[in-house]
């Protein structure tokens, strides 16, 4: 849609494209985004993106048309030496009347797609294949699936094609939950629950941030989105739903790092007080739920890459990883961080 | 009194214009009472304190007080000394009666057990009455001090549109208690008698 | 300069709106350059990406100052700078309907603003964003004290607003000279009028809602506290029926700005007089009717959020049509492009990008999108550097000859012009790529990877030739001052009566009230001065608003500090408030 597209003469007019040229180039292509809105992949973010799609182009024609005539308007009626001082024109009503009516109608173009796309997406879902409760904590994401008894971290899994009903609610203050890949934002706010939907409709994975400012490390408050084909997902989901112990108990050739970073986890590192690991007796409820924590590929909401170095800086000095947050420096040294780092990335 | 574009005094001109601020500001806290009406998750909730006999009493006293004020103009218009003297104190008089009421009414509802923070009933019923509460006091010192002029000879006619914007504000005062009587207590759900 | 004789104690008693206007204008000079700081770490934190030069808390504590700052002290008082000085000029008055008012106002706006930034040394600062949402405000989630400095801070600045904006409805409601009616009223006070009744409507909902905050504070009040019932949108909801008009009174002053450059530097009178009048009234009015535009992601429903996108759409048409009456204007004139017209070409030139990001996210699917993103920060760069920011230099370059009966430096102003449309289009621009990308406003760092970084380094150089534009305005600015005076009463050639007194006018701005004429005063021979002369009294200068004003600070700070500091403060306020009531005027 380049309807607005101007009519200028000659080399104004040439100007003008490469400017809208240069423009569409930087939006269109231009370097990988892995979190642009711009890159949608699921039916409500795409549905947003062509809505924006639309009001951009008509954006554009007005900005060129209008500062065309402004470029127009300084170049053509420089004061020139010996001039007559230039007519008093104090208006035009058929003019003006003009170009009050002519933006009202461009708006009617952009109003109305809008009014249908927001019905469309901000209403109830058209079906819930996926139910997802999603709770905000200062900073952290819990993930929880009341169908299929899984409670987990940071990392959301939905499989390709269903549609994911989301629920979202506020553990402290206001975060807001965003994928940009696959839909806007949607505010989580204590007290009371909000609601989401989309149907993601490609296999991959989404950064997501929290978009509210929500306190100190607000900016520490990323996600992963990992849209599974349908077996993956269910294979995840299986094993997550599994409780941890029940995978057999400690391997006999377990290593002793695993063995020796349980009892702290249990014991003196006070882990339990705060977080949960199902099927044993850590049933926090303060930090993220550590069940298969060892299968996440990032920890501390996004922040960092989940390995054994960072695990252990983690639990060593969290409140040097993210300022602020609740969690505490529980005083281990570097070999009980390594071994509780251990165990933990064994719970896969 | 100094030319002004309109013929109405500055002073004049500015309470109106500060009235309609201020109609933002008891809006604001009318809108926050109407929005949190009957959202309180634990009590003493409102039907069960809220004393509409008492409170039209002193609601009846307000409006006397307004009609003390058409008074006090009048005769400071007329250059009536003593009637000036005494219909300013008996405004002030009357707004402090008023204001007795509130203490009274704010002190049961205490001892009943509605502290400040106590749910959501009470915030705002204590800042929107509160604020209209200090409204009255603020106009009660202003009545007060126009009266020891009016004693000391000092508000003869030429000064009349001191009076006038006082009693601009004073009525102002009176008929945002009308707005929060009717909306606080008569639409309460609490017992008339 | 006779106008302005006299050590610091006349300026501390004064109650002339010129020397008012001038204290306005310093204070928020020195504003700017705060905040302009501020700006400068953020944007130095932010040129690459898991950047250490700042820590998280302090970061916030700087976007959050830096938003106060450039918003309700700099921007509004500057606009208040121009209002004191020039509004009673434009309308042919010998000064403010309250001078000693206007004079409280100031030294309330003035504490107030030193006061929040006194935070930064005792404590730290709020850190909360300038929207300061519930429920992180609250003494659970927020326990320093920042929050209470914001919330007393902008009480002070708050009121200092509101008593100025209800004088200057009096003033120009009444102190018009005669044949001065209001379809003859320059533009720019006509916007000042616009925008002091925004003020005075606009600022009241957002006094509740910092009362209710502090209450909840410290006293445990509910309205916020979601355990108790309380909700946090609440919060939200009175902050922006107070946020978006104060976005207009923020541009409005700048429109009324430009409004008059124009013509003067076209030689021709504003096209479509009455409509551009008409289009700033309808902004002012719509603009009360859009606050929940700020709150498309909060989930308030989707009937709510068309009826606020459809509303907020209707905004384009009136803001629209002052564009192109000032291209109009501009149409078949005869252009002097003096640095004053610069700026005032530039925010039109500007204002359009601001304006055609808006109508994206008026549009609240696009929203989702856009919203808390650095679309949304590019946006309304372009409206306030680019509108309001532009258009107020509009106004220095302006009105300088006479408020000092000087001019600055045009060479050194052309250079100011173009490194601060060069910078802020490279700072600003990028903006709109990053956050459609994804970048999230409000982060003190962001995560590599992601694709922002360009965007940022560009942004960041920009600002940085943003900062040297400031820096060429202040040489000017100084080197000007000392230059002779030999500016005429009507250096520009310009229409409206200000500019028939001198340069710098005397104290008691006209010899002689004019009869006016027309709606270009000085071009139509449109002024008549009255054969007889005149007796008049100038308001003597008075102490007793600036000891108003301290007491009021002195309770503010006992607020913080214990209940005798607030009892003394108090009482030193009501004894000013009484020993400027019993003060003779004359």
């Amino acid at each position: 849609m380049t309807d607005g597209r101007p009519r200028l003469p000659g080399r104004r007019r040439q100007l003008a494209f490469a400017a809208l040229a240069l423009a569409a180039l930087f939006v269109a292509c231009g370097g990988d985004f892995p979190q642009s809105s711009l890159r949608p992949q699921s039916d409500v973010a795409r549905e947003i993106d062509s809505l924006f799609r639309g009001i951009f182009w008509w954006a554009m024609g007005v900005l060129v048309v209008v500062e065309g005539a402004l470029l127009f308007t300084v170049f053509r009626y420089r004061e020139r030496p010996g001039a007559a001082r230039p007519k008093a024109v104090h208006g035009n009503t058929v003019l003006e009347i003009g170009w009050t009516i002519a933006p009202a109608v461009i708006l009617i173009f952009i109003g109305v797609p809008t009014m249908l796309t927001l019905w469309r997406i901000d209403g109830p879902p058209p079906s819930s294949d996926v139910r997802v409760e999603v709770v905000g904590h200062q900073w952290w994401w819990e993930f929880r699936y009341p169908d299929l008894g899984i409670t987990t971290a940071n990392e959301l899994h939905l499989p390709v094609g269903k549609t994911a009903d989301v629920r979202l609610r506020s553990g402290d203050v206001l975060h807001s939950f965003w994928f940009p890949r696959v839909s806007g934002k949607r505010d989580l706010v204590p007290g009371r629950e909000n609601s989401l939907w989309f149907t993601p409709d490609s296999v991959g994975v989404y950064p997501g941030q929290c978009a509210e400012f929500c306190g100190t490390s607000h900016a520490l408050m990323g996600m992963r989105l990992f849209v599974d084909s349908p077996e993956d997902f269910e294979a995840w989901a299986a094993r997550q739903a599994s409780p941890q112990e029940a995978e057999g108990d400690p391997a006999p050739a377990e290593d002793p790092m695993v063995t020796a970073g349980r009892e702290i986890f249990f014991g003196a590192g006070g882990c339990i007080s705060c977080h949960a690991i199902r099927g044993t007796v850590a049933a926090g409820v303060i930090g993220p739920d550590l069940t298969h924590v060892g299968s996440r590929s990032t920890i501390a909401a996004g922040l960092l890459e989940n390995t054994p170095e960072n695990l252990a800086k983690w639990i060593m000095d969290p409140q040097e990883v993210k300022p602020g947050n609740l969690m505490l420096d529980m005083g281990l040294n570097d070999e009980q961080a390594g071994q509780v780092a251990a165990y933990l990335l064994s719970l896969e | 009194m100094e030319r002004t574009s309109t013929g109405v005094a500055n002073e004049k001109v500015l309470m109106w214009t500060f009235i309609g601020s201020e109609c933002m500001l008891f809006g604001s806290l009318i809108a926050t009472f109407l929005a949190y009406r009957d959202r309180s998750l634990v009590g003493p909730f409102e039907e069960e304190l809220l004393n509409i006999p008492f409170i039209t009493v002193t609601t009846f006293v307000l409006l006397m007080s307004s009609l003390m004020m058409v008074l006090a103009l009048s005769a400071v218009q007329r250059g009536d000394r003593r009637g000036s003297g005494l219909f300013l104190l008996l405004t002030a008089v009357l707004g402090l009666i008023f204001l007795g009421g509130q203490v009274f009414e704010f002190s049961h509802f205490a001892h009943e057990g509605l502290g400040l923070g106590r749910n959501l009933f009470s915030g705002t019923f204590y800042l929107t009455t509160g604020f209209h509460g200090a409204h009255v006091a603020i106009g009660v010192i202003w009545l007060l001090t126009l009266w020891t002029l009016a004693l000391r000879g000092r508000l003869g006619p030429e000064k009349s549109v001191k009076v006038e914007v006082a009693g601009l504000y004073w009525h102002f005062v009176d008929v945002v208690w009308i707005v929060l009587f009717t909306v606080i207590y008569l639409m309460s759900g609490a017992a008339a008698v | 300069m006779g106008t302005y004789s006299g050590g610091l104690w006349s300026w501390i008693t004064t109650v002339d709106h010129k020397r008012i206007g001038i204290l306005y204008f310093v204070s928020s000079l020195f504003f700017f350059l705060v905040g302009g700081i501020e700006a400068m770490l953020i944007r130095l934190q932010l040129a690459t990406p898991e950047n250490t030069l700042l820590t998280a808390q302090a970061y916030n504590q700087l976007f959050t100052m830096h938003g106060i700052t450039m918003l309700l002290f700099v921007v509004m008082p500057m606009s208040a700078a121009f209002f004191n000085f020039v509004v009673p000029l434009q309308i042919g008055a010998r000064d403010v309907a309250f001078p000693r008012l206007n004079a409280f106002s100031y030294w309330l706006f003035i504490f107030g603003a030193l006061f929040l930034n006194a935070s930064f040394f005792f404590g730290g600062a709020p850190d909360v964003g300038w929207f300061a949402y519930a429920n992180l405000t609250s003494s659970q989630y927020s326990p320093g004290h920042g929050v209470d400095f914001y919330i007393l801070g902008l009480a002070l600045a708050g009121a200092g607003s509101i008593v100025a904006a209800l004088n200057f409805i009096v003033t120009i409601i009444n102190l018009r000279a005669p044949g001065m009616t209001f379809m003859r009223l320059p533009l720019f006070t006509w916007m000042t009028f616009v925008v002091s009744f925004l003020i005075i409507l606009a600022f009241p909902p957002f006094t509740i809602s910092t009362v209710f905050l502090l209450f909840d504070r410290m006293f445990g009040t509910l309205f916020f506290e979601p355990s108790g019932g309380g909700d946090p949108r609440l919060w939200q909801h009175l902050f922006w029926i107070f946020g978006h008009p104060e976005v207009y009174i923020l541009i409005l002053p700048a429109f009324g700005i430009v409004s008059d450059v124009i013509p003067t530097f076209s030689k021709k009178p504003l096209f479509g007089y009455p409509v551009v009048v008409y289009s700033g009234v309808l902004i002012a009015f719509l603009g009360f009717g859009v606050w929940a535009h700020h709150m498309f992601s909060v989930g308030l429903g989707r009937i709510a959020n068309s009826a606020f996108s459809g509303l907020t759409m209707l905004i384009a048409i009136p803001t629209g049509v002052k564009i192109f009456n000032w291209i109009a204007t501009m149409w078949g004139g005869a252009l002097r492009f003096k640095s004053a017209m610069l700026f005032s070409i530039g925010l039109v030139a500007m204002f359009v990008i601001g304006g055609v990001s808006g109508v994206m996210h008026s549009s609240a699917p696009a929203d989702l999108q856009q919203t808390d993103t650095y679309f949304v920060v590019a946006h309304f760069h372009y409206v306030l550097f680019g509108g309001s920011i532009l258009g107020l230099f509009a106004g220095v370059y302006y009105w300088f000859p006479k408020v000092t009966g000087r001019f600055l430096n045009e060479p050194l102003g052309a250079v100011h012009f173009w490194l601060m449309f060069i910078g802020m289009n490279l700072t600003f621009f990028p903006m709109h790529y990053a956050g459609l990308h994804g970048q999230p406003r409000r982060t003190f760092t962001s995560p590599a990877g992601l694709g922002f970084e360009w965007f940022n380094v560009v942004s960041t150089i920009g600002a940085v030739i943003t900062f040297v534009a400031v820096f060429v305005f202040l040489v000017n600015f100084i080197r000007s001052l000392r230059t002779a005076p030999t500016a005429e009463a009507n250096p520009w050639e310009a229409s409206t009566l200000e500019w028939s007194i001198a340069s710098p006018p005397p104290v008691h701005n006209f010899d002689r009230t004019p009869e006016v004429r027309s709606r270009d005063p000085l071009w139509h021979d449109g002024i008549v001065l009255p054969a007889a002369e005149e007796v008049f009294h100038m308001p003597n200068p008075s102490y007793w608003p600036l000891v108003t004003a301290a007491g009021l600070l002195v309770l503010m700070t006992g607020a913080l500090v214990g209940l005798p500091l607030v009892l003394i403060g108090g009482a030193v306020a009501v004894v000013g408030i009484y020993g400027w009531s019993f003060e003779p005027i004359h």
